[in-house]
């Protein structure tokens, strides 16, 4: 990544985005300008190699870009997650050739936006049991469902879904204009309120063959752990993002508000706040950092890396955040600083793109892979 | 870490799922055992064998390659790895 890239993106975040991320939240929409902006500097096609259309990141600048935008608004960078990580980045390792050269170039220049419609009523943590449906027909497939809590759907052109065929789940890339799509947008959330959450309805919604993504039945195993796998990765930065403004935001106010004829950062206890959101958040970038690399070398351990990652950073932001709440008192209940909408956006970071109880299960299973047998002790 | 001069791919893929296996019992499988089916794996480890596969061996996968089938046993696995190295000459 160039340096005028880096300074570029920040000049936007903090100018732009960090301003109005408060109007964002109010009003639960990113504006056309915003995303154009993003498309303009190229973050919506950061990791896509040039050739597609992109900038062709590695992971590591990728990250760092992810950190500076979340860490002014995260519905900005929800963008990035979903659209560039989610979608992009599983349409380029896994797509066809003629798959990518259809959408790939589009969505790399951000004239096209997309989404990812895994969530069902019924299928959360439990993705395998999506109950959208497709029957081969032709030369195409049909496509049956109702997915919900899906990000950006309200604005997006295109829809990676997932679907099954009696137990084989297999993806599709579903064009918004297509007969049968029908869009609710949703509101009401606790975080991430400016990414067009919507419902998904897709009654007889005919499909090319082309657009089935990897092939019949690669949709879970192969399709929706890649772009967890990416998403998370995204989210993992997310965390340090916001732990790093919630650090920020804890360290100028208490340096500046006086109680008991001194500044409240004086006192031992908010000392200690202060100390762990530090220690905590320069954890968490390196274990981001750990998971770019493995990810740019595309090791074997980087998915699980990079659970560890998105757990640790997860976790940490949610409790930095919670501090920054409490450094600022009423004010940090307060819509008028950002401690508030910090807080409950690392909240939703806990549960997106795989809960911390489902990280901690495949965090342990790979503690005991890698350590039970090897000290295995008789009881 | 790439090593394109494993000569031994199944015991290789071997090594590595075992090494991935649940640490809870000591399962013993044959080289034509579908380890999704027999359930020592789940299919969320496919993408992982994808990565092991393509990194170890320094290959690349194809995107009509990327199937659970041919991920399903060891011998398929190394059947996929020997195809590849003959389409690049390796």
């Amino acid at each position: 990544m160039t340096d005028d890239l880096l300074t570029e993106v920040t000049a936007f975040a903090e100018t732009v985005l960090a301003p109005r991320a408060a109007e964002f939240d109010r009003t639960e929409r990113l504006p056309r300008e915003i995303i154009t902006r993003m498309a303009e500097l190229g973050l919506l096609g950061a990791t896509v190699p040039e050739r597609w259309g992109g900038l062709g990141l590695d992971p590591l600048a990728y990250g760092e870009l992810t950190e500076v935008v979340g860490k002014a608004c995260a519905s900005t960078r929800a963008l990035m997650t979903v659209h560039t990580s989610l979608v992009c980045q599983t349409l380029l390792e896994l797509g066809s050739r003629r798959l990518k050269e259809k959408y790939l170039p589009d969505l790399a220049r951000g004239t096209r936006l997309g989404c990812f419609a895994l969530s069902e009523p019924g299928a959360g943590s439990d993705a395998a049991a999506v109950a959208t449906t497709y029957l081969a027909k032709d030369d195409g497939f049909v496509l049956n469902g109702h997915k919900r809590w899906i990000s950006f759907a309200g604005i997006a052109d295109v829809f990676l879904v997932i679907a099954t065929d009696n137990g084989v789940t297999s993806a599709f890339l579903v064009d918004r204009d297509t007969p049968g799509v029908v869009i609710r947008p949703m509101s009401g959330f606790l975080g991430n309120r400016a990414t067009h959450i919507a419902e998904v309805l897709l009654t007889d919604v005919v499909v090319p063959g082309e657009n089935l993504v990897s092939s019949v039945g690669a949709g879970f195993s192969f399709v929706v752990n890649t772009a967890l796998f990416h998403g998370r990765y995204s989210i993992a930065w997310a965390g340090v993002a916001l732990a790093q403004a919630a650090l920020e935001q804890m360290c100028s106010y208490a340096a500046g508000r006086e109680q008991f004829g001194s500044p409240i950062g004086d006192h031992q206890l908010v000392r200690r706040m202060v100390a762990d959101a530090l220690t905590s958040v320069t954890a968490a970038r390196e274990l981001c950092r750990r998971a770019g690399r493995l990810c740019a070398e595309r090791s074997a351990s980087a998915a699980m890396e990079t659970n560890v990652a998105k757990y640790f950073s997860s976790t940490i932001a949610q409790r930095a955040t919670a501090d920054a709440v409490q450094v600022l008192g009423g004010n940090g209940c307060w819509s008028g600083y950002p401690a508030e909408r910090l807080y409950r956006e690392a909240k939703i970071l806990e549960i997106i793109e795989g809960t911390s109880q489902l990280q901690q299960i495949m965090i342990a299973d790979f503690a005991y892979q890698r350590y039970a047998r090897k000290n295995k002790v008789a009881p | 870490m790439a090593n394109t001069g494993v000569t031994d791919v199944p015991a290789s893929i071997r090594g590595y799922l075992r090494a991935n296996m649940t640490a809870f019992a000591d399962v013993e499988f044959s080289d034509e055992d579908n380890i999704f089916e027999q359930g020592f794996v789940s299919s969320m480890f496919a993408m992982q064998l994808l990565h092991y596969i393509e990194s170890t061996f320094d290959v690349e996968v194809p995107d009509d390659g990327i199937t659970l089938k041919n991920f399903s046993s060891v011998s398929r696995m190394a059947d996929l790895v020997a195809r590849l190295r003959t389409a690049t000459g390796d």
